[in-house]
């Protein structure tokens, strides 16, 4: 990581105003780290929980949607259940996601944002997730062919994967949320 | 009683077996379920991850169905119970801001760990057990959606739950005490990186089996299906639906298509119950 000063007057005013509409105030932050403490997937970061909370507060965007924390949250909630200052940190780690996929940044763990894509593809375009295609979405669109054939070979002996989509009747509706229904006032 | 019910996509799909056997439960216990009609799925962890809006909008349009027809919402998947409560939130506190100014509802969404724990309903519970799973070891496992975060889940005892607890100790069996019955096992990296998801699981496990757990028994289908995927070879601790043992205990009996949805050996449960017609049998 390169060093530069931080300076928390000279931060993205843009990004806090997104926070502050959320409700999530990182200012209140004063670093504790029983964020960081509880956090189950801690060792696998490479910015800490409480250092994300503090990086938003600096304003330092670009160093977090780079960040394959971002991506390596299982959004647990156990952060934020557990913030004194009831900061809410899942849900900066799902502004950051959003924004970065929204900048076109390369998610730092491709693999995981290659399943959510596929998992809301799937929702898209069948109003339900149909778990089969969705798989065979994210295997094509990470390049891990091969990974868990096993297990998925013993999840449809099991009778654990439907062969074919459920699609629901009104998928206009899915589709319209999707398409941006409401967005207009940039939300 | 008359609930209005939100499977979800696993319950239909890779999770069948929870929402056959939530079923027959719920038919035991004169509880009718309506499932609504043509509903969507709530998003998940992907939708609130990557697009906010929609994460939000998915699980407004199925609370719009439930608003009408009344009911209370039982949802039995935790991811589910999770988006439909923080949509529910957002509603309730601006419900013009997601366009929906007349949403006030005086029904709730419920998970299924506060309705069988529901002190009127563990009696019942209790009075319909024909056959008690005597001294079978369960660690109570609750993951994460259902708990947390309290502000959303309005869960109440969010660090030290004891739902689970209750309901195993009304169908006989014995809770034992653990340290892991809140930790993540990371299920929505679980296909991403299963490394990942091996590692906390094998945490997992490895703390139910030193209290002595036979198996665990949990209510969140992301967690059954990546504990009994993930857990090192040779752990062999199933994991079981709080429905699945409420029903067995009450029916006597264990279908084979419940077994046999299991990836790890459910045989702890099929002795168990075939030992207690044994004695019967012999008794009589």
């Amino acid at each position: 990581m390169v060093d530069k000063p931080i300076c928390p007057t000279a931060s993205r005013g843009k990004f806090l105003q997104k926070l502050q509409q959320r409700e999530i105030d990182v200012q209140a932050c004063f670093q504790c780290g029983r964020c960081s403490a509880g956090c189950p997937v801690a060792e696998y970061f490479d910015l800490s929980v409480m250092a994300v909370v503090r990086l938003a507060a600096y304003g330092e965007e670009e160093r977090l949607l780079h960040s394959r924390t971002i991506w390596l949250c299982a959004a647990c909630e156990t952060c934020a259940s557990r913030c004194p200052n009831g900061i809410e940190i899942a849900g900066l780690m799902d502004i950051l996601r959003e924004l970065a996929c929204r900048k076109g940044i390369t998610a730092a763990e491709p693999r995981v944002a290659a399943f959510h894509q596929a998992f809301l593809a799937s929702v898209g375009r069948w109003g339900r997730v149909y778990e089969m295609g969705m798989i065979a979405s994210y295997k094509l669109h990470s390049g891990d062919l091969t990974g868990d054939l096993p297990l998925g070979l013993r999840m449809v002996a099991r009778g654990r994967l439907r062969m074919l989509p459920e699609p629901i009747a009104e998928r206009s509706a899915v589709a319209e949320i999707f398409a941006g229904k409401g967005r207009e006032y940039e939300r | 009683m008359k609930l209005s019910y939100y499977p979800g996509c696993s319950l239909k799909g890779s999770a069948a077996d929870y929402d056959d056997s939530l079923h027959r439960l719920c038919a035991h216990l004169d509880i009718d379920l309506v499932e609504l009609v043509d509903w969507n799925c709530c998003g998940a962890s992907s939708a609130h991850m990557l697009n906010h809006e929609a994460g939000m909008r998915l699980a407004m349009r199925t609370l719009q169905q439930a608003a009408g027809i009344g009911h209370d919402l039982l949802v039995p998947c935790a991811a589910c119970f999770q988006r439909l409560k923080a949509a529910d939130r957002a509603l309730r506190r601006d419900a013009e801001y997601w366009d929906e100014p007349d949403y006030s509802p005086a029904w709730q969404v419920i998970h299924i760990s506060s309705l069988l724990a529901a002190p009127e309903l563990l009696a019942r519970i209790k009075k319909a057990v024909s056959r008690p799973l005597t001294g079978l070891k369960l660690a109570c496992y609750y993951g994460c959606l259902s708990l947390r975060p309290p502000k959303v889940t309005a869960a109440e005892n969010w660090e030290q739950p004891d739902t689970l607890e209750r309901l195993v100790a009304a169908i006989g069996a014995e809770p034992v005490r653990w340290s892991h019955r809140t930790e993540c096992c990371s299920g929505s990296l679980t296909m991403a990186r299963p490394d990942i998801a091996e590692r906390l699981v094998a945490d997992i496990v490895a703390a139910a089996a030193r209290a002595g757990a036979e198996a665990l028994v949990t209510d969140c289908p992301m967690c059954q299906a990546n504990v009994e995927s993930r857990q090192p070879a040779g752990t062999g601790l199933p994991v079981f639906y709080s429905s699945e043992l409420a029903e067995a205990a009450i029916s006597g009996s264990y279908p084979s298509r419940q077994r046999r949805a299991h990836l790890v050996d459910p045989g702890v449960l099929s002795r168990l119950l075939a030992t207690a017609q044994a004695v019967e049998g012999g008794a009589r």
